[in-house]
């Protein structure tokens, strides 16, 4: 079980109240060793196989911050953020909603917490059925909670169309008549629509123009501070994360290698696979270039993971040690953690 | 390989066995058993202590469980029994004497519709706009909208009654092939066209060919090494089913013609409520439809190397 | 308020429906209209036959049998002295009924199960597929004869008979859109606001594999036609006196070489019907597909 949930930031469940650490700082939602797979079978004749796409994630998640997760393509990221959200049933492991256990069967108490999660998509046309007008896209999570009448549901919905700055007349048209970057804005407006507590944004611009990103990384963040919402902010890119987030953790075949405030992350990493990952951001000034520790081979397949740390097979550091005993996260300083026996 | 064959065997054997549930219920859902049917052919009236004799000679008296149980039992011995419509012969025989048109049949639709079809299929492939194309076209609809059996009064009436160059009705010699062959390739025809030039044209507009195009390679390499053999995989998902329902009789065809097949026979047996003969004719069309597709499963897995069973949980 | 607005500059425009974007491209295609003219025509005339037709269909007057092609009688009579022209007209109401009805129906009983097996998934879809795979082993023509034989011929009978057998074909279908549409973002997206199964078979499945289903009932309808015809030919499906295509073609086959409209005029309309009803199918089909342009 991870020591995450210490750091002086949110208290352990039991565990005696540090007076003044309410305030921002409750959790909002926790994980608790996270694991979600998938049984894979190769040809005919191959066995089945499991394939960890999240193995093992404790993570808190506290009231109003915004929490990065990065990780190169594959690390189980986006995976993450779906179990989070429960749109995959967890293999093992539970995920806690202010302090209550979250329990899958029961479909009354998932369709309220619904309310409370929503979730921004990273191809923003995929996210919106192509046949449904932009009115009736807003209006949906409305229409299956039965907020209101319906004249209150379209007065919503054109206050969400202003609120992320989309034209006025956007409600009758179809999604595939507007750019990128209204059409994330449209997904936004879609997910605030139930005045949620959570928003998990799963690269949310990684596929828009740079010019783009810019817009609307600050409408998430005017959004953030208007209505006081919590985030997780899922991305490959670790600057755009950096600029986002409070904290950053970082990913690698299911499991966290690093995680701890984004400044720290970014300018001190002590994670290998962090150093390797920051190193690989180009550096304009060719005078701050220094010389960048090389990540050997590719990344192994997720379900063949070596035994032990799963980056010791391109790991600079790596040891016997770090074949037979899988590290765990320690601390290293304030909130600051990583998983390598020598960082 | 190996589990994935056992899976479908047995799944196979579950088919057979729902089908013969199946046929059973239905069969004894009909009002009336075989000796009533048959004393109302003949317009008399059997005594009712004779059908009870009748009844019990065949064990139809006996609970359905029971009377399932016992033919299931004999049936995996292919045993059938005797059919109630003959007195001299069992189940197993009349299938076995009658079959063999109805296959004959079959086998020469198969061969005369892969060559026309396929041939006016690919050839319009290769020929698109030209005299060919339309030609295919042209077949394709008239099958489409001509029904098999109308198309078969015309040809009876045009060919044996008007010219005398084929007989009207029965099977023989070759020229009695001639006729039901046709009128029974309307539909085949219509499928291997369409199917064979369909994905035809997509073969030959594939990125691989443009290269070996490009390479230098001779119109004729292109086409037999790479376009033929790929072109010609889909067909064989349509073909093999296709084959499998018309090695198992054309009922239409056959009715038409007084080709005395197993299909002709089956319809008989089911107006007559001949048991035994209506479950072994469905058993065995299910069983060959099913363990057709199978093959043509497995030929397909064989043949495309990109086909893989990857299942994911 | 955001900091930055998108305050571009769009001309205001009336909504287009996709339902008129797909007329505007059926209409473009002349084979279709034309055919699509002659159904609305036949269907008509099928719905009206009671005004339309010159005669009774059932009910013959002895003195005029037999009569060949004239002024009173367009297309003949028959050998029970009733008008061949007016027994193709309710013939109509028979092909035409049972074609489009099952249709209908097989529709209503297939889709929401192929939506279910493929949204549910797991044990349920399991099971479906397995009872598919056992029912789709039969050829259809056995199952049509051995239930026809079963609860009898007759109209309402071929269409429940058509009906279990073909809802299998649609419910395969819509199996595979749901397979695939299950795995859009916006389904997820619909969970995730927490629609139950429901809300997503009426509110998105629905409007997004509408256009394959349109077409397999188009398509649908000229197969069931001929089946009913077929077994009408061969006395298995609609019983005299009342009129069907196909039954009449069966009945007077004899007397193709004499008394050749009592055959003819009932395959030519029979064909024709068929022929309009693939033509506006297909039209239909490249219609509804973005992908292919016109």
């Amino acid at each position: 079980m991870s020591t995450m949930a210490a750091a002086g930031a949110a208290p352990q469940p039991g565990a005696p109240v540090t007076p003044g650490a309410e305030r921002m700082d409750q959790p909002l939602l926790q994980t608790v060793d996270l694991v979600k797979s998938f049984g894979v079978r190769r040809g005919f004749l191959g066995r089945k196989q499991l394939l960890h796409a999240v193995d093992r994630v404790s993570l808190t998640i506290l009231k109003g911050e915004t929490l990065g997760l990065v990780g190169e393509s594959g690390c189980g990221k986006s995976t993450l953020g779906l179990t989070i959200m429960l749109l995959y049933e967890p293999s093992s492991g539970t995920v806690r909603f202010e302090g209550r256990t979250l329990d899958t069967s029961n479909s009354d108490e998932m369709k309220k917490i619904r309310r409370q999660m929503q979730m921004i998509f990273q191809d923003p046309l995929a996210s919106l059925d192509p046949r449904m007008t932009v009115e009736q896209v807003i209006k949906e999570p409305l229409d299956i909670h039965k907020i209101g009448s319906v004249a209150d549901r379209v007065a919503a919905v054109a206050r969400l169309i202003d609120t992320v700055g989309l034209p006025a007349d956007s409600a009758t048209r179809f999604p595939a008549e507007f750019s990128g970057g209204q059409q994330q804005r449209i997904g936004i407006a879609r997910a605030l629509a139930l005045q949620p507590k959570l928003l998990i944004c799963d690269e949310p611009v990684s596929s828009l123009d740079v010019s783009v990103q810019a817009q609307i990384l600050n409408l998430l963040r005017d959004l953030q501070k208007e209505l006081g919402l919590t985030y997780v902010f899922i991305s490959h890119n670790i600057a755009v994360t950096g600029f986002m987030s409070r904290r950053i953790g970082v990913m690698y075949l299911g499991r966290i290698m690093e995680i701890g405030p984004s400044k720290t992350i970014v300018n001190q990493p002590r994670h290998p696979y962090t150093q390797a990952l920051l190193s690989a951001v180009p550096e304009p000034d060719p005078d701050a270039r220094g010389r960048k520790p090389v990540l050997k081979g590719d990344v192994p397949s997720p379900i063949e993971r070596p035994s032990g740390c799963p980056f010791r097979t391109r790991c600079p550091l790596a040891r016997q040690r770090c074949a037979d005993e899988e590290p765990r996260l320690s601390e290293l300083g304030l909130d600051h953690y990583a998983a390598c026996h020598y960082a | 390989m190996l589990r994935y064959l056992v899976l479908r065997i047995a799944g196979l054997i579950g088919v057979l066995i729902a089908v013969s549930l199946l046929t059973f219920v239905l069969m004894h859902a009909i009002p009336g058993g075989p000796f009533d049917a048959q004393a109302l052919l003949q317009n008399k009236m059997l005594p009712k202590e004779v059908v009870d004799v009748l009844n019990k000679k065949y064990g139809l008296d006996k609970p359905l469980a029971e009377q399932y149980l016992m033919f299931m039992i004999n049936a995996v011995r292919l045993d059938f029994g005797y059919s109630f419509m003959s007195q001299t012969r069992t189940v197993t025989q009349i299938i076995a004497q009658q079959w063999p048109y109805s296959i004959q049949l079959g086998l020469l639709t198969l061969a005369f519709s892969m060559v026309v079809g396929m041939g006016l299929g690919l050839g319009g492939a290769i020929m698109q706009g030209k005299w060919l194309d339309h030609l295919g076209t042209g077949v394709a609809v008239f099958c489409m909208v001509l029904p098999s059996f109308v198309f078969a009064v015309l040809l009876q009436y045009i060919f044996a009654v008007r010219l005398h160059w084929f007989p009207a009705g029965g099977w023989g010699a070759p020229q009695y092939w001639v006729l039901p062959v046709l009128a029974n390739s309307l539909g085949p025809i219509l499928v291997l066209q369409r199917f064979s030039k369909s994905s035809m044209v997509d073969a030959m507009r594939a990125n691989y060919v443009r290269t070996a195009r490009a390479k230098g390679l001779s119109e004729r390499r292109v086409m037999l090494g790479h376009v033929l053999k790929n072109a010609l995989t889909p067909v064989i998902t349509v073909g093999g089913p296709l084959a499998a329902s018309l090695i198992v009789g054309s009922f239409f065809i056959e009715r038409q013609f007084q080709i005395p097949g197993i299909g002709y026979y089956w319809v008989n047996a089911i107006q007559n409520r001949d048991y035994p003969m209506i479950m072994a004719s469905t058993l065995i069309w299910t069983a060959l439809i099913s363990f057709t597709f199978l093959l043509t499963d497995l030929a397909y897995a064989l043949i495309d190397p990109r086909v893989t069973f990857v299942k994911e949980n | 308020m955001s900091a930055v607005t998108t305050t571009v500059a769009v001309p205001m425009r009336r909504r287009v429906s996709t339902l008129s974007v797909y007329w505007n491209r059926l209409r473009r295609n002349r084979a279709a209209m034309i055919a699509l003219g002659f159904i609305v025509f036949e269907l008509l005339m099928a719905i009206f036959a009671p005004l339309v037709a010159p005669y009774d269909p059932i009910k013959g007057n002895y003195a005029e049998a037999w009569q060949f092609p004239s002024r009173q009688h367009l297309m003949g009579t028959d050998d029970l002295g009733r008008d061949v022209f007016s027994r193709i007209i309710y013939g109509a109401r028979v092909s035409y009924g049972i074609a489009i009805i099952s249709q209908i129906v097989l529709v209503m009983v297939g889709l929401p199960i192929g939506a279910i097996a493929g949204l549910r998934g797991g044990k349920l879809d399991y099971i479906l597929m397995r009872v598919i795979d056992v029912l789709s082993s039969l050829p259809m023509i056995m199952i049509y004869i051995l239930l026809l034989i079963v609860i009898g011929a007759g109209f309402g009978n071929m269409i429940l008979a058509m009906a279990l057998t073909g809802w299998i074909g649609i419910a395969r279908l819509v199996r595979g859109q749901v397979l695939s549409l299950k795995q859009t973002d916006y389904v997820r997206a619909a969970r995730a606001m927490g629609g139950d199964t429901r809300h997503i078979i009426g509110t998105h499945l629905f409007r997004n594999s509408l256009t394959p289903v349109i077409v397999a009932m188009a398509l649908g309808v000229p197969t069931a036609m001929f089946a009913e015809a077929g077994l009408s030919f061969f006395g298995l499906g609609i019983p005299p006196p009342e009129p069907s295509w196909g039954q009449m073609i069966g009945l007077y086959q004899a007397y193709i070489q004499t008394y050749w409209y009592l055959t003819v005029f009932p395959a030519i309309v029979l064909a024709v019907t068929m022929f309009a009803w693939v033509a506006l199918g297909e039209g239909l089909q490249k219609a509804m597909d973005p992908s292919i342009r016109i």
